[in-house]
């Protein structure tokens, strides 16, 4: 049997399929930015940014940069019609206060009771940085991850415990990765969907702790 | 008569101390007052502890602060871009004190120190090494950090326009830190582009009341793309 993997724009597709009409939404660094050029153009979702945006848009053209007007991950972005602006203390009121539907973030890893380690690899050498990761994941009424399901060398990013320093302790509520999607319920990891060509015995294998495939 | 603005940078930051907790507003680029760092940087206060999200990028600004010398300990959220080589250097040496701090932590920590808050309890953080040895409580079934006010002797913010009484509106997502570090400082420092009559701001739309601010300063605007 063969399969192949998502690539990260069919992953955001994927997640932004997800995201029903009339929600609010943060979408973190880096991957889970992909989600938002992804959204279904017939419902109105809107995007939250933490340095103090609601309704953001996407990218302007070259020549309508405003350096006053960036995202969380510091790229230029615009402002929908009905968009606000606010300071951080209202921003992560948002966050922080359960305001927010949704929010996709990137993951190292997050263990099979929805723990998150996204912020630091430990290493000791790293400059550390944590910025807003630790509010929205405690914060959001949905924690949705996003991420490759293998490391590199091959090893599941759903593991039984974190190794790597945790951002919140049981966030977690779906995990969307290259190979399938996963919810974590109270009766364990749920896979509700898998990419053609891969069945649930090799996810199983791959993955390395018990998971149920949903009915 | 009430009159917050003084009429340049140098009388701006005149008589801050040194071992002074300073504010610094800004994310990423927007909001970020070059102008009064690099005049505080003139005016050669020392050993400061600088309350931040971001620790400079390039050699300009705060990483020009961090090149001189001037700055002991940082709190700050994410002292790592793409290009913070200054501060790098400095907390791989142990030339810096680093105290990492969640981002929505350092926004309510400013908040709760302006608005006479004494501590507050806080899910994020909970059971990671950013809460470590942090006092905790369960309420209502969850499980909550303590979390004290930042203080600060001086903030330096960046804001769009001011009036003589202080009044404050900002650009975009330039406001950002700037209106929760203007409340926690005993004195507080606009640089604007603009400084308006008393009443031309619409008082509807005021986001940072005079009350808050010390001292008001006219800046020239950079030209376009240079502020990012």
């Amino acid at each position: 049997m063969s399969y192949i993997k998502r690539t990260r724009e069919q992953m955001a597709a994927r997640v932004a399929q997800d995201i029903a009409e009339g929600s609010y939404v943060n979408l973190g660094i880096g991957v889970p930015t992909l989600v938002g050029d992804h959204l279904p153009k017939d419902r109105e979702i809107v995007l939250h940014s933490e340095n103090g945006i609601l309704g953001m848009g996407p990218a302007p053209a070259d020549d309508a940069v405003d350096p006053d007007l960036i995202n969380a991950g510091k790229q230029p972005v615009t402002l929908l019609p009905g968009g606000v602006f606010f300071h951080h203390g209202d921003s992560f009121a948002m966050m922080r206060g359960g305001h927010l539907d949704i929010c996709v973030i990137g993951a190292f890893q997050v263990s099979i009771t929805g723990d998150l380690a996204n912020w630091s690899t430990g290493a000791p050498d790293a400059i550390p940085a944590v910025g807003g990761a630790m509010d929205l994941a405690v914060g959001a009424k949905n924690v949705w991850v996003m991420m490759e399901h293998l490391t590199r060398d091959g090893k599941s990013k759903i593991v039984p415990q974190c190794t790597y320093p945790l951002t919140g302790e049981k966030v977690v509520k779906r995990i969307y990765t290259d190979l399938a999607v996963i919810d974590i319920t109270k009766d364990g990891l749920e896979v509700r969907e898998i990419i053609a060509g891969l069945d649930f015995e090799e996810l199983q294998r791959m993955t390395g702790v018990a998971m149920i495939l949903a009915s | 008569m009430i009159n917050k603005v003084v009429e340049s940078l140098h009388k701006a930051v005149a008589g801050i101390r040194d071992g002074a907790t300073v504010m610094v507003g800004g994310f990423g680029g927007p909001g970020i007052p070059n102008e009064l760092i690099d005049a505080l940087i003139e005016q050669g206060a020392r050993d400061l502890t600088i309350v931040t999200n971001n620790a400079g990028s390039g050699e300009t600004g705060l990483a020009a602060l961090l090149k001189a010398r001037r700055v002991r300990k940082l709190m700050c959220s994410f002292p790592r871009q793409a290009n913070s080589h200054i501060f790098d250097g400095l907390y791989r040496a142990g030339e810096i004190e680093l105290e990492l701090i969640p981002q929505g932590n350092l926004a309510e920590r400013i908040r709760a120190a302006g608005a006479g808050i004494g501590a507050f309890y806080t899910r994020t953080g909970y059971n990671t090494e950013l809460a470590r040895g942090k006092e905790t409580r369960l309420i209502d079934g969850d499980h909550y950090v303590l979390e004290y006010p930042i203080h600060a002797d001086v903030a330096l913010v960046k804001a769009e326009k001011g009036d003589r009484w202080g009044n404050l509106v900002y650009r975009k997502a330039a406001r950002n830190f700037g209106p929760v570090m203007a409340t926690a400082a005993r004195c507080t420092i606009a640089q604007v582009y603009q400084i308006v009559e008393l009443g031309a701001l619409d008082p509807e739309a005021v986001v940072t009341p005079g009350i808050f601010v010390t001292r008001v300063v006219r800046i020239t605007r950079q030209a376009e793309g240079e502020a990012a």
